[in-house]
Order: C-alpha cells, then sequence, then structure tokens
C-alpha cells in the first residue's frame, strides 16, 4: 500500500477532503448563525420552522439550490460565466491549508504562509470580476466595478497592518508567528499581539479592511440588493449562487483565523488555561481555543453587519484612503522604531 | 490635526453605542408571533365579513326578516330569504346568503338592523380556489358555530302573562338589542380558525 501510494500524497489528499468538509461545514453553520444572530438582533426568532429552533434549515436550503437549474442568460459569456463561481470558492479553501489550527494540526506550514494567503485572497476580487463581467447584466457589472475599486483600495491597509505583524516576528511562517505569542506578561496578559497598542491598532484595521475584503456590510457595495439586486451574482442561480455564498463564508472564516492566528495568539490559550503537553488532547485542546477565538470574531463580523447601514461610495474610498492607510502606515513605522529600540523583546 | 483624530474617536464611539444597542436587543426576548400556532387577539372593531349573532334565548339567529340589510345594501351582496310557517304571525329566516366578493365592508347593514342580528365577525384568514367559495350562507354559518360551540337554548323566564301581547312586543326587542354586543363579543376569539375549514373543500 505504501509502496503504491506514498505516504506524502495520501497525506495531501485527506488534507485536502478534510479541509473542503471544514469549509463546507463552516458555510451550512454559517448561515444558520447568520441568520438566527440577525433574527434576534431584530427581535424574531429567525429560521424556525425546519427541524428544532430551525436548526436544520441550512441543510434543506442547500438541497433546494442543487435541485436548481444553472441559467446561463443570453449574450453571455457562457464559459467564464460557469468558472466564476469555482474561482470564488477554491482559494479561499486552498488557503486554509497555511492555517494553524493548532500546533500539529496544520497541512502545509510553509515559509511564505502570509503571503500565500494574501495571494489567494487577492484571487476573490478576480472571481467577482468575471462574474460580474461575463454575466452580461449592468448591475453584475456595476457591482464587479466597485469590488474591484473596493478591494484595490482596501488591501493595501490590510497587506500594512499584516506587515507590522511580520516586521514584529521577522517571517512570513504562521507556525512562528503563533509561536511568538505564547506566553504571558506578568502571568496575566498573553503575549498576543492585539494586546501591545501597535498590534491593537494594527488589529483593529486589519479587521475592518477584512470585512471589506469580503464583501461584509457595511462595505457590502458590491451586491448591494438595494440598489444592485445582488450586484454581481445577480444572474446565478442554484449552485452557483451557493458556491459564491461559500466562497463569502469560507472568506470570512480565513479573514478571522488570519486575524486569531497573527493577533488573538492563534491556537494558544491564556496564560492561566495553558497546557504544556503536546499529545492529541493537548491538540485539540488548542484547537478549540483556535475555533473559539475565530468563531467569537465570526459572529463579531455577523453582529457588525447586522448593526451597521452600508456606506457610500465616497465614504468607502474616503475611508481607507484618509484615515485607514495613514493610520496604519504611520503604526508601521512607530512598530519599526520600536523594535529597533533597546526595549523590544 | 486634532479634528482628525477627534472624529476617528467620535466615529469609533458611535459605532460602539451601536453595537451596545443591538447586542442588547439580541438578548431580549423574541416579539413576534408564531402566527400559524399562534394568533394575536383581534381588536373587537375588527371588520371581517359579517355573521349572524347567535340568540342566547334561541340558540339561533335574531332575524325578523325585515330586508332592511337587503334594501341598504350599496353593493347588492345581500339576499335575505323568510318564510312564515304555518300558523305564525312573524317571518323566519331560512337562509341569508352575503356574497362576500361584492361587499364593501362599509357597515350599512350592521347599522340599520333593527334586532342587531348582524355583527362582523373576525375572520381575517379567508383564502379560497374560487370565488363562489366566498359566497357565504350566514344562516348555515351560524348553526355550524351553534353545534361547535355546543350552544344549547336557555328561554328566560316567562314573563308574567296578562299583558297585552301588542304591548310586549316592542319591549322584548330594546333589551336583546342591548344584549347583542356582550354577547357577541364571547364567542370571537373560537371562531378565527373555524374559517380555514372552509378553502379545503
Amino acid at each position: 500500500m505504501t509502496e503504491a501510494l506514498p505516504p506524502e500524497i495520501l497525506r495531501i489528499a485527506v488534507s485536502v477532503a478534510v479541509v473542503v468538509i471544514f469549509a463546507f461545514a463552516n458555510a451550512a453553520i454559517m448561515v444558520l448563525v447568520e441568520r438566527k444572530v440577525c433574527g434576534h438582533i431584530q427581535r424574531r426568532p429567525g429560521p424556525f420552522e425546519v427541524g428544532p429552533h430551525g436548526l436544520l434549515q441550512t441543510a434543506v436550503d442547500g438541497l433546494k439550490l442543487m435541485g436548481k437549474q444553472i441559467l446561463v442568460p443570453r449574450g453571455a459569456d457562457g464559459k467564464l460565466f460557469r468558472l466564476a463561481p469555482v474561482l470564488s470558492f477554491v482559494p479561499p479553501i486552498a488557503a486554509l491549508i497555511v492555517v494553524p489550527f493548532s500546533s500539529r494540526l496544520q497541512v502545509r506550514d510553509l515559509d511564505i504562509g502570509v503571503l500565500f494567503i494574501l495571494f489567494l485572497a487577492a484571487l476573490n476580487v478576480l472571481a467577482i470580476l468575471v462574474a460580474g463581467w461575463s454575466s452580461n447584466n449592468k448591475y453584475s457589472l456595476f457591482g464587479s466595478i466597485r469590488a474591484v475599486a473596493q478591494s484595490v483600495a482596501y488591501e493595501i491597509p490590510l497587506l500594512i497592518c499584516l506587515v507590522t505583524i511580520v516586521l514584529w516576528v521577522g517571517s512570513f511562517r504562521m507556525g512562528d508567528i503563533v509561536q511568538m505569542q505564547q506566553g504571558s506578561w506578568l502571568w496575566v496578559i498573553p503575549n498576543w499581539f492585539v494586546f501591545t497598542p501597535m498590534g491593537f491598532v494594527a488589529f483593529l484595521i486589519y479587521f475592518i479592511t477584512g470585512m471589506a475584503e469580503t464583501n461584509r456590510a457595511p462595505f457590502d457595495l458590491p451586491e448591494a440588493e438595494s440598489e444592485l439586486t445582488a450586484g454581481f451574482h445577480t444572474e446565478y442561480a442554484g449552485m452557483g449562487f451557493g458556491l459564491f455564498f461559500l466562497g463569502e463564508y469560507t472568506n470570512m472564516v480565513l479573514v478571522c483565523a488570519v486575524a486569531t492566528t497573527l493577533f488573538l495568539g492563534g491556537w494558544g490559550a491564556p496564560a492561566f488555561l495553558e497546557v504544556t503537553s503536546t499529545g492529541v488532547l493537548a491538540n485539540a485542546y488548542q484547537l478549540g481555543w483556535f475555533l473559539l477565538k475565530t468563531y467569537g470574531l465570526l459572529v463579531v463580523m455577523i453582529w457588525i453587519r447586522w448593526t451597521f447601514p452600508r456606506v457610500r461610495f465616497d465614504q468607502l474610498l474616503n475611508f481607507c484612503w484618509k484615515i485607514l492607510i495613514p493610520i496604519s502606515l504611520a503604526n508601521l513605522a512607530v512598530t519599526a522604531l520600536w523594535l529597533k529600540t533597546p526595549f523590544a523583546g | 490635526m486634532i479634528n482628525y483624530f477627534k472624529e476617528i474617536f467620535a466615529g469609533l464611539w458611535t459605532l460602539l453605542v451601536g453595537l451596545k444597542l443591538t447586542a442588547r436587543y439580541a438578548v431580549a426576548p423574541t416579539v413576534t408571533c408564531h402566527y400559524p400556532y399562534q394568533t394575536l387577539p383581534i381588536t373587537p372593531n375588527f371588520r371581517g365579513h359579517t355573521d349572524l349573532v347567535i340568540d342566547p334565548e334561541t340558540a339561533s339567529d335574531k332575524c325578523i326578516v325585515c330586508m332592511m340589510c337587503e334594501n341598504t345594501c350599496p353593493s347588492q351582496c345581500i339576499e335575505v330569504i323568510g318564510e312564515k310557517p304555518e300558523g305564525s304571525k312573524k317571518k323566519v329566516l331560512t337562509a341569508y346568503r352575503l356574497d362576500f366578493t361584492k361587499c364593501s365592508l362599509c357597515g350599512n347593514c350592521v347599522e340599520v338592523c333593527p334586532t342587531s342580528a348582524l355583527e362582523y365577525s373576525g375572520d381575517y384568514q379567508l383564502a379560497g380556489y374560487s370565488r363562489h367559495e366566498f359566497h357565504f350562507e350566514l344562516l348555515e354559518r351560524l348553526r355550524g358555530r351553534v353545534k361547535a360551540q355546543g350552544i344549547v337554548p336557555r328561554p328566560k323566564p316567562a314573563p308574567p302573562e296578562g299583558g297585552a301581547e301588542a304591548e310586549a312586543k316592542p319591549r322584548k326587542v330594546r333589551p336583546k338589542a342591548e344584549e347583542a354586543p356582550a354577547a357577541s363579543l364571547e364567542p370571537k376569539g373560537e371562531e378565527a380558525p373555524k374559517a380555514e375549514a372552509k378553502p379545503g373543500e
């Protein structure tokens, strides 16, 4: 068996399967969580009919989406039109392979982990552009144009914030970044970057730009339903639409996982709850902490979405160019100076 | 420069205020009604289609077949049919047809009725597959309600004999009219779901 199938290939196959299953399960759970949180914020129970408290709603919705026909509108570019949904959900899933879920549970600890994620996250905007362009629909095109302008603008502060941490750690490797944040200061405050002034500012800006990159409200201009019906995925039905949704939720979990890894100490528990062993149980414990932080951030993202109204387009770009970019640049400069002082680690 | 940061912090602060508000609502109990399973009490002022008032004395209608409602109806959607049984002086209602597809819910029939034999029903969930399902036979509906609610006639103790019958008549009408609203309010709650029984047929 091992002769015919090298363990490395087996490992890759298993990890790809696990990552894909994680992405699908995550989307199924998040859709429900989103609708539930949204409902309760609006003081209604959300989905309630299918299963106890509507727990099976997403399963039924998924079945419905799969049962629907995928229509290609007249005059659309058929090949690109079919390619776009795939393009939107494959990169975020692929990016999950460098995310350290626990000290051992990581498919590949690439030297350039952060860069790898940034590269794949940037492909998202390409998928949106392709979808909007190939749909032969004015709303789709508007949506994708907005998406491009927004993503190009917001990728700059996003990059600068990540570079701040990379500068601090001196490595693009996700594992190194997490290792650096182990331990605690005076046994109380964990050594997470979010608890340093520069790290906090970087985290805040990263989280804002992350929301903009995933096209979540209040930055959901590419799919603003009151203006553009559904923006770039107006023409998609059935599983094409489903894949865009899957891509969006995987992107969200990726943004939150990166935030957890870079700013919130990854799988590290707070000092007084830390375990030092390295067995399977310890890994499960770390995984628990990682998922807790990630899903905490995701709930905050949903909470924000259902609280704030959508920004206007000029507000969106002004906010980025006039506030986020200068502050993140200043933050980077301060961090660089700090690292040169003798106090820095 | 100071203003720049002031604006940022003021903006951030208002965002946090908003988040606090939605968080408070998120944990507050929901205020919706799970409609098909729960229903809200409808206001007594609700104007559904008209229905005949049940007379608790006879467990039947109060209609005296005076044709006032039929004559006053601007949409001409009421048809009252009565007959005089052998040996009786008064007409008895045999059918009260309401074509609800034409009714404009003006309420003239309810107001004009000398015996307050008509009331608004609480039916707000009418649905049907054809318009013929909204040609109601109100007498049949009344009998159905009497049966469903198990109302039995409770005749009043007979008035003292001897008085001239002609004199008793108008007096008999008045107290009933005052009684009517109180009696009609009671059964309204149970009436609403009964309407669904109809569309199925």
